[in-house]
């Protein structure tokens, strides 16, 4: 078999050597670069949440309209917060830059920075593209009577240490909002973490927790059956899914807060590889499963990708650093 | 066999020493208001394995033990052999999958077992040997796209892709 | 009577030609990813969800749910015929399976199972059809302290489970315990035990990775050392003699088939338990009501009922609060339920009122599912015995090529690959010196749910441990696993006492 080892790795010196001369290349030639192998697609949460699910939309979008010549192999990387996910994705930057992308959050930022071991930059990844932006709203159960933020307000303050606000993971999204709430109205809220949004949104069905701040996509069969109720959105304006729900805007209190559902590749990525993944997720985007999705769970962000995607990365991590130095976890 | 369960349980305490120390790297005790520490759980049960292991000791000392009181070896030569065998090919097919990949590993290591450990003829060999992988490779590649690391095979693979992937 | 009407339109659905050729098809894959070690019922739902797309989405989810049914009968086999739990929701199949198949038995373990699982799997879909509105409020009431006592009780059934040696069983639990706590404490949001600071641990230590280490790579070794490599594996016939003597035995286990079918079906419906715990328990049950107790671990046959009708039970179960309140009860439905999203349907209370066509196909495509399971599965049971005739020399190699293959598969991370190496041959060591390992594997099982659980209980009531005893649930679960907890050990006490007094 020796022989015919030989004329393939001299065939992948000779698109190595093509794929540096047509860096400078036109448009065209970039578009002719595809994937050899399967993609491999991280998810930086676990099976179930919505990244995974938001993850293998795209994926079936994707197949369902043989976009890709060959498939996204999805595998899910939770550990540490992402820790893992990054770190791997890292690795791949060195072996093999072109064919590993993820799906992030915004642990993204995050995780680097609680956990500096791990050496993870994410300015040197590559860009490819903010797919949406998830939102958050306040809510409470039904039978606890309260109409309206500033009832939530009296009620949370009279119950001191006693209020149970579920959420998501430790020192991540939820709490930032949490610690939000606390800080603008004077409240001691208890916050209390569980592993995703479903366990969290079932606690408040149940009445084992007296708010979260969870996405609508997270909470939206408890909206439906009149279990929960939304508050206040942590949005610039009303969602079209809530009309009847004010923004913290309104009240007064200035807090806007998004969870990014962005793609990221590998550092060191080769410009046609990341110009093929913008396409091909420009393509996702613009698909009508991709903004019927879109639509039904309030999601927001247009598209970005490129340089002005890593800007708004970049203002980001800056934002996640002083709440996180405020909260004291860095 | 006696003093096989001796060392065992001193490495064993070893082991739930260092988990102990190791869990201590968060809080173990109790924080009010709150509960346990996030090194709570681990640290009390490491704690009760080291336990477990001086009263194993202790057994041992008594003679209690089925283990303390047998006089027979721990691995008998031929045990012992055949385990070096199995284990060493074993980890050996593990330590090839980072080189030749998982179809490699697998195609080297039934060679091995099936013609050398199990004496059967080259041509039963070389039809589950060669046989394996490709089975392998369509459940898992094609049909299920858990994509195997193909180690530094990855070449000969790339024509396979653009034909049934 | 509306919901006969409602359950006959299910089944005009289910029925369709394309419904049920989606149902053969998902049974028989099902079977396959069931009976490979590593696979469960949730890789395989994960890995073809993709897949559905082509069809409308009540065929889409009558094939998963086909494919769920299916491994989860395919489980059995593999637990039965080579030892190695295909998931977690099988481990408890292998205590008596393994054995009954070790003493020429094979035929009578497969078919026991696969009986057993048809008989769960139509008391709960019975169940289900009755009583799934009003009992989707059930699963809301449980909060952490009722989870946590859950889990206590799951211990506590199994406290018997170890061998004659108390130290090394506690010692086989708690070192369960805490590899289940490695990777990241989710109460704190630091890592936790990540051994020499190395990546892989932080995804924590996968079930499966110390199951197909012990039940695979382990119990390979110990078999090759038992029989000297000389040997080959017993051999079991089958004939249609036989399996008519097999059924007329199982007749004798339609008690233990009926306790392990409504106790899966209950513990499935709450959210977090899932099959895993509900076949424990169910096997922990059986061995406690037994006249022959001693007898379990060695080849009973009660032993194979009682999980394998619990397991199929609980996956029904666990689509109960998936469907009504959109609370996965194990982590399969939570993929279905990932599914559901995508098709465009919103779980919940609303879905009975608004997707009937939906939610009645599904139920009735479980009925059928459940049928076409049994009869491919038996008559499969040849081919599986087939497997057994091979020289072992030819099959223990093929086992750890397929233990490699599946401790990869889940998380596709080599690191789990070398951790399962380490397991197996560590394993196997202990084993030798009658360290039991099964309990070990069940900790590992049931300790990621138990301590958040217990913590987050904490937590809410400011640290008070009463809150365990108090509340309406919680309090008699949390009692009856004390009482089970305690009871050997009172018994062995008074027992010392008879002997010396």
């Amino acid at each position: 078999m020796r022989h015919l080892e030989k004329p393939l790795l001299s065939l992948a010196g000779a698109v190595v050597l093509a794929a540096s001369l047509t860096v400078a290349a036109p448009d065209g030639a970039r578009a002719e670069w595809e994937p050899k192998k399967p993609v491999e697609f991280v998810i930086m949460a676990g099976k179930g949440g919505g990244a995974d699910k938001m993850a293998r939309l795209m994926q079936t979008v994707i197949e369902k309209h043989n976009w890709s010549s060959k498939p996204l192999t999805p595998i899910n990387k939770p550990g540490g917060s992402g820790a893992e996910a990054l770190v791997h994705l890292k690795s791949k930057g060195q072996s093999d830059p072109d064919h590993t992308i993820m799906v992030t959050l915004n642990s993204f930022y995050t995780t680097p920075m609680r956990q500096k071991k791990l050496e993870v930059d994410i300015a040197t990844f590559t860009p490819i593209a903010r797919m949406a932006e998830d939102t958050f709203l306040l809510w409470v159960h039904k039978d606890s009577g309260i109409g309206s933020l500033d009832d939530f307000v009296k009620a949370a303050k009279a119950a001191g240490n006693g209020w149970v606000m579920a959420g998501t993971g430790k020192l991540q999204e939820d709490q930032l909002l949490t610690d939000f709430l606390n800080a603008s109205y004077g409240l001691d809220m208890k916050y209390v973490p569980y592993k995703g949004g479903g366990k969290v949104a079932k606690q408040l069905a149940g009445q084992h927790a007296n708010s979260t701040v969870n996405n609508p996509s997270e909470q939206e069969g408890f909206f439906a059956a009149g279990k929960t109720v939304p508050l206040a959105a942590f949005t610039p304006d009303r969602l079209e899914l809530f009309p009847d729900t004010p923004t913290f805007r309104e009240a007064g209190a200035d807090m806007v807060y998004f969870m990014q559902r962005s793609v990221v590749g590998a550092p060191g990525m080769s410009d046609e590889a990341s110009a093929y993944y913008r396409d091909l997720f420009k393509k996702v985007y613009d698909s009508e499963e991709w903004q019927a999705y879109r639509k039904k769970k309030s999601l927001r962000g247009a598209f970005l990708s490129g340089k002005e995607l890593m800007d708004y990365w970049m203002a980001e991590r800056e934002i996640h650093r002083q709440m996180l130095e405020k909260m004291g976890a860095l | 066999m006696r003093r096989a369960e001796l060392v065992t349980a001193l490495l064993m305490a070893a082991l739930s020493i260092y988990l102990m120390w190791k869990s201590a790297e968060l809080p173990i005790g109790w924080i009010p208001d709150e509960g346990p520490g996030g090194g709570a759980f681990s640290f009390w049960l490491a704690a009760a394995m080291l336990g477990s292991c001086l009263w194993i000791v202790v057994n041992w000392v008594r003679r209690t033990s089925p283990q303390s009181q047998s006089t027979r070896r721990f691995m008998e030569p031929g045990v012992l052999k055949m385990f070096l065998l199995v284990g060493g090919g074993v980890t050996a097919m593990v330590g090839l999958v980072h080189f030749v990949g998982m179809y490699g590993a697998i195609f080297v290591f039934l060679i091995y077992y099936i013609r050398y450990l199990g004496g059967h003829s080259w041509r039963t060999t070389v039809s589950v040997a060669a046989g394996t992988p490709v089975v392998a490779f369509f459940f898992f590649d094609v049909a299920l796209r858990i994509v195997l690391p193909k180690g530094y095979l990855e070449p000969w693979f790339l024509p396979l892709y653009d034909i049934f992937l | 009577m509306e919901i006969l009407t409602l359950l006959l339109d299910g089944f005009a659905t289910a029925f369709a030609p394309i419904n049920l050729v989606l149902v053969i098809a998902g049974v028989s894959i099902g079977l396959f990813i069931g009976a490979m070690p590593g696979l469960g019922s949730v890789n395989g739902v994960a890995i073809l969800l993709p897949m559905t797309f082509l069809v409308p989405p009540t065929s889409a989810i009558i094939f998963l749910a086909a494919i769920y049914y299916g491994a989860m009968y395919g489980g059995a086999i593999s637990s039965i015929m080579l030892g190695i739990p295909g998931a977690s929701t099988a481990v408890a199949t292998t205590f008596d399976g393994r054995p009954l198949a070790l003493g020429g038995k094979a035929d009578k373990a497969l078919i026991a199972a696969a009986v057993a699982s048809f008989f769960g799997g139509t008391i709960s879909i019975v169940l289900f059809t009755a009583f799934a509105p009003p009992l989707a409020d059930i699963a809301l009431d449980f909060g952490d302290p009722e989870i946590f006592a859950l889990m206590l009780l799951a211990f506590a059934t199994f406290v018997g489970l170890g061998g004659e040696d108390i130290p090394k069983t506690i010692f086989s639990i708690c070192i369960g315990l805490v590899f289940s706590a490695v990777g990241l404490d989710i109460m704190s949001g630091e890592p936790r035990l990540i051994f020499f600071d190395i990546v892989g641990f932080m995804h924590g230590i996968n079930f499966l990775v110390l199951a197909i280490g012990i039940y695979g790579i382990g119990e390979m070794l110990w078999t090759i050392e038992v029989n000297r490599g000389q040997t080959t594996m017993s051999k079991a016939v089958i004939s249609v003699d036989r399996i008519a003597r097999n059924l007329k035995d199982l007749l004798g286990a339609w008690k233990t088939g009926v306790m392990g079918s409504v106790l899966g079906f209950f513990v499935g419906i709450l959210p977090a338990a899932g099959a895993t715990p509900g076949s424990l328990m169910a096997y922990g049950v059986a061995k406690l009501t037994s006249r022959e107790p001693e007898q379990f671990g060695h080849g009973h046959i009660a032993g194979v009922v009682a999980p394998e009708a619990a397991n199929n039970a609980a996956s029904t179960g666990s689509m109960l609060p998936m469907l009504t309140i959109g609370i996965p009860g194990s982590p399969t439905t939570a993929i279905l339920l990932g599914g559901m999203v995508i098709w465009g349907l919103v779980p919940g209370p609303m879905l009975f009122v608004e997707e009937t066509e939906f939610v009645w196909g599904l139920i009735a495509s479980l009925y059928a599912a459940n049928l076409f399971a049994v009869l491919i599965n038996i008559l499969c049971i040849p081919v599986f015995l087939w497997m057994l005739r091979m020289p072992f020399t030819i099959l223990a190699p093929l086992i750890f090529v397929l233990s490699l293959v599946g401790g990869f598969a889940p998380t596709q991370d080599m690191h789990d690959v070398w951790l399962m190496l380490i397991f197996g041959i560590g394993g196997y060591l202990l084993r030798k010196l009658d360290y039991p390992v099964a309990p070990a594997v069940l900790a590992i099982v049931l300790g990621p749910i138990a301590e958040p659980a217990l913590r987050q209980s904490l937590l809410i009531s400011n640290g008070d441990m009463t809150v365990f005893l108090t509340r309406p649930i919680a309090g008699p679960i949390t009692a009856i696993a004390l009482v089970l907890l305690f009871l050997p050990l009172a018994r062995l006490i008074v027992n010392r006492l008879k002997r010396s007094g």
